[in-house]
């Protein structure tokens, strides 16, 4: 019996220790990426901007959004302690984080650290210290910690129909306050001019307007909380002929939002869904390669070059036109020619690489692009490519006497373009030589022995792909209005393959989430500078731990992920049947 | 009338000899197998009919024409398949997707329907998997799996590699069973085992495989009954 208790005492011991080390990470976890983001200068900047007017700048909420954070975080990793009990961990993991951010406030007040770590000003230790000595300062930093992680314990530990609202509602009001200076430029049109003014001033989100916009994201998400499944079972309940006519019909309304929407909002939003268009085009055309064809391919910049190099070839009014032509040509008629040299140089690029596979097909195709970049770099193409000078005059396309001068127009091209490739892209997936290319990615030697011609499929994957390119390379140039070589770095090729691993390789709509995510929302925090890359990289961290299949995966990966579930569900059933 | 005749092929990987003029001659019709241990050349010659790999010298003719000819991918629409060693589904696809890659350089829809359905009636728990994840189905559904979707290319010859490998020994038993039903359908089959007893209890004619050369030949029921054969292989 003595022993009993002994052991019990011993396993009594051992969940309590292992509490606490869990209890210990989360709340470094906290204090560490608060620490680091003072460290790194971001809070600095942050400090300056308002989620709401001259009540809590973007630093305030960033603290208060990590410490809630890790307060729900710890209710998540203790799924065997009673909800009290983990609502008071929350408590421990913000006092864990407080103490770091404590630290850091004393280091500041005692030493001078600056020449190290320029960011550590005195003006973010008074931002830090709320105007209090530095003792205090650590007290209020750690009771804060505790309160807020205990909060967010709270929100994590209450029921869904209020938890999801509530979640919805800060962020909705959190992201429109972000936003409020590039959602002020959208809104310069007098009948919306009341709204504008209620919500925001040029400082930023008034507290009205972020409480509106809370109650707004609450009730709404409420709503679908509470009422969603009966709504959903009521749409399952009708007949799928008036089923597809609603699909349709909100298709249709995303299409005329889509359409409507850089309009009203003006240039700076056009051009943004641009570049997003201009890199969906490319995703398109690289998710060809890689994620129906198996194929890596780093250099995949190369076809895009030589998509805008063609058009500013043929279009420009320069002296290398000459060479070849005796007048420039209409941007329109020479789309066609300059798609067609993309599609000539996927063929050229795809034939060294035909016998090569997997990684090192990756670094043989980076090589490829950066030999593509140099030769345009080098004196010897200069005489025709314009070497480092680039080409210039390149001519915007014209519909009849209408010149697509504005980004607007061009992101409508770039629209419109992109849903003819995607038309073909879903065409082609779904095609004999989709499902040729599934069996290459799958297993390329299978493949050729139940008759599959490698070479041809090869070849038209990486062609097709180019040929993507291509066409979003002419727009590019018609742009710019002029092209460099620097333009075409390998960062892009890398860009392009990021983003569609994050939006879920092999799917077509992963693409355009993943362009949105990856293009768009650095473009819209410009204002952050090089900071936003940090976000990026985070970002593409977070993404790959926590969804590895992307954010909107193919049917492929789907299944596989499912099955591989589903094996250790009866791993773990034979396991515990055998215990 | 022999419809894949190999004459006197040797094969090397770099400079190593693998295949020391192996000859021997599939009959239509037939069953006929390739036994050997480990390393004696029995993949080695797969590969080389299948256009894999190249003979340094020798020939390999299918139905009269040298293979080296012919591009690897065209023997399937000429009616030769390989089943290659260790299954090699697409383990992420369905059954079904699985099967309709093996129809792939069959145009005729009409056709694939028809070896669709023989492959399931031959194969009735493929049927019931359909829709399942390959990678998913037991070792022996595997094979048959491998099997099934090498049929749906409608061929002539059919190349095995090592079948029975990795499978239960009543699992054994139920795989070659179809593949005698299968040369019953009129399949030339030509088997390449490590297993000899069960090979050559199903075979017409056997070839015994050794370093790279033949060092036996003959009827599959006198082999089996070979003393020297029931040493090395049989136990």
């Amino acid at each position: 019996m003595s022993f009993e208790i002994v052991a019990s005492s011993f396993q009594h011991k051992d969940i309590e220790q292992e509490q606490f080390r869990r209890t210990l990470k989360c709340g470094a976890i906290g204090g560490g990426t608060v620490v680091a983001l003072c460290v790194f200068g971001l809070i600095n900047q942050f400090m300056e901007r308002w989620i709401i007017e001259n009540t809590l700048s973007l630093a305030h909420a960033t603290f208060i959004g990590i410490t809630l954070t890790v307060g729900a975080l710890i209710c998540i990793r203790s799924p065997k302690l009673s909800s009290a009990a983990r609502i008071f961990q929350g408590f421990l993991v913000g006092v864990v984080s407080g103490a770091f951010l404590s630290i850091l406030i004393l280091i500041m007040a005692t030493f001078d650290v600056r020449h190290m770590f320029v960011s550590l000003s005195p003006k973010l230790l008074a931002f830090l210290s709320y105007g209090f000595d530095p003792y205090t300062a650590c007290l209020v930093t750690i009771l804060a910690g505790g309160v807020l992680a205990m909060a967010g314990a709270l929100i994590r530990e209450s029921p869904t129909w209020l938890r999801k609202p509530l979640i919805v509602g800060l962020a909705t009001a959190f992201f429109i306050g972000l936003f409020a200076e590039l959602l002020q430029l959208a809104m310069q049109y007098e009948s919306v001019e009341p709204i504008r003014d209620y919500m925001f001033t040029w400082e930023g989100q008034t507290l009205t307007g972020f409480i509106t916009m809370f109650v707004l994201g609450f009730a709404i998400s409420l709503f679908w909380v509470t009422r969603g499944k009966a709504v959903m079972m009521n749409h399952r309940a009708k007949s799928s002929g008036s089923q597809r006519s609603i699909r349709y019909f909100l298709y249709a309304i995303a299409v005329v939002l889509l359409l409507l929407f850089p309009m009203a909002a003006g240039s700076f939003f056009g051009q943004v869904l641009m570049l997003v268009g201009l890199y969906v085009l490319m995703g398109m055309g690289l998710n060809l390669e890689v994620g129906l064809a198996g194929l890596l391919d780093l250099g995949f910049v190369a076809f895009f070059a030589t998509g805008a190099y063609a058009i500013a070839l043929l279009t420009a009014d320069n002296e290398h036109l000459i060479l070849l032509l005796d007048r420039p040509l209409t941007w329109w008629e020479a789309l066609p020619l300059a798609m067609f040299a993309s599609l000539l140089m996927g063929l050229a690029f795809g034939i060294p690489v035909l016998k090569v596979r997997g990684d090192y097909l990756a670094v043989a195709t980076m090589g490829l692009g950066e030999i593509i970049r140099v030769v345009v770099l080098s004196d010897m193409a200069s005489p025709l490519l314009g070497g480092s000078q680039g080409l210039l005059h390149i001519p915007r396309p014209w519909i009849g006497n209408f010149e697509l001068s504005d980004p607007i127009h061009l992101f409508y091209l770039t629209l419109i373009s992109s849903m003819i490739a995607a038309y073909f892209a879903w065409a082609l997936e779904n095609s004999r030589l989709g499902r040729a290319w599934m069996a290459i990615r799958e297993d390329e030697d299978v493949g050729q022995a139940l008759g599959i011609n490698l070479v041809n499929v090869k070849l038209l994957a990486y062609a097709l792909g180019a040929w993507f390119a291509g066409l979003a390379g002419a727009i590019f140039a018609a742009m710019l209005g002029s092209i460099f070589p620097h333009s075409f770095q390998l960062l892009i090729s890398i860009n392009i393959l990021a983003l569609i691993i994050v939006g879920g390789i092999g799917s077509l709509p992963g693409v355009v989430v993943g362009a949105l995510m990856l293009i768009g929302t650095p473009e819209l925090l410009r204002e952050f500078g090089e900071y936003r890359f940090l976000a990026y990289g985070f970002v593409l961290i977070v993404m790959m731990r926590v969804r590895p299949l992307g954010l909107w995966p193919s049917a492929v990966r789907k299944r596989e992920m499912q099955s591989a579930e589903e094996a250790e569900a009866l791993l773990r059933a034979q396991s515990g049947q055998k215990a | 009338m022999a419809i894949l005749e190999v004459d006197n092929i040797n094969v090397y990987y770099g400079n190593i000899r693998a295949l020391h003029g192996i000859t021997f001659n599939v009959e239509e019709g037939k069953i006929i197998t390739l036994i050997g241990a480990n390393g004696a050349g029995k993949t080695t010659t797969l590969n080389s009919i299948s256009g894999i790999l190249a003979p340094r010298q020798g020939t390999v003719k299918v139905f009269g024409q040298d293979v080296r000819q012919i591009m690897p991918h065209l023997l399937v629409p000429k009616g030769v398949i390989q089943v290659p060693e260790g299954r090699r589904i697409f383990s992420r696809l369905t059954v079904d997707e699985n099967m309709a890659m093996g129809a792939f350089t069959q145009l005729d829809k009409a056709t694939n329907a028809k070896n669709r359905d023989r492959v399931l009636q031959m194969f009735p728990r493929l049927r019931e998997r359909l829709n399942q994840i390959a990678g998913t189905l037991s070792g022996g559904e595997q094979q048959m799996l491998a099997i099934g979707r090498a049929l749906m290319s409608n061929p002539k010859i059919l190349l095995l590699d090592e079948p029975s490998m990795g499978l239960a020994p009543i699992l054994v038993d139920q795989v070659f069973e179809s593949i005698q039903d299968i040369n019953k359908a009129g399949v030339t089959i030509l088997l390449v085992e490590q297993n000899a007893y069960v090979a050559l209890q199903i075979a017409h004619y056997g070839y015994v495989l050794e370093s790279g050369q033949i060092v036996l030949e003959g009827d599959a029921k006198t082999l089996i009954t070979n003393e020297d054969i029931r040493k090395a292989y049989l136990g």
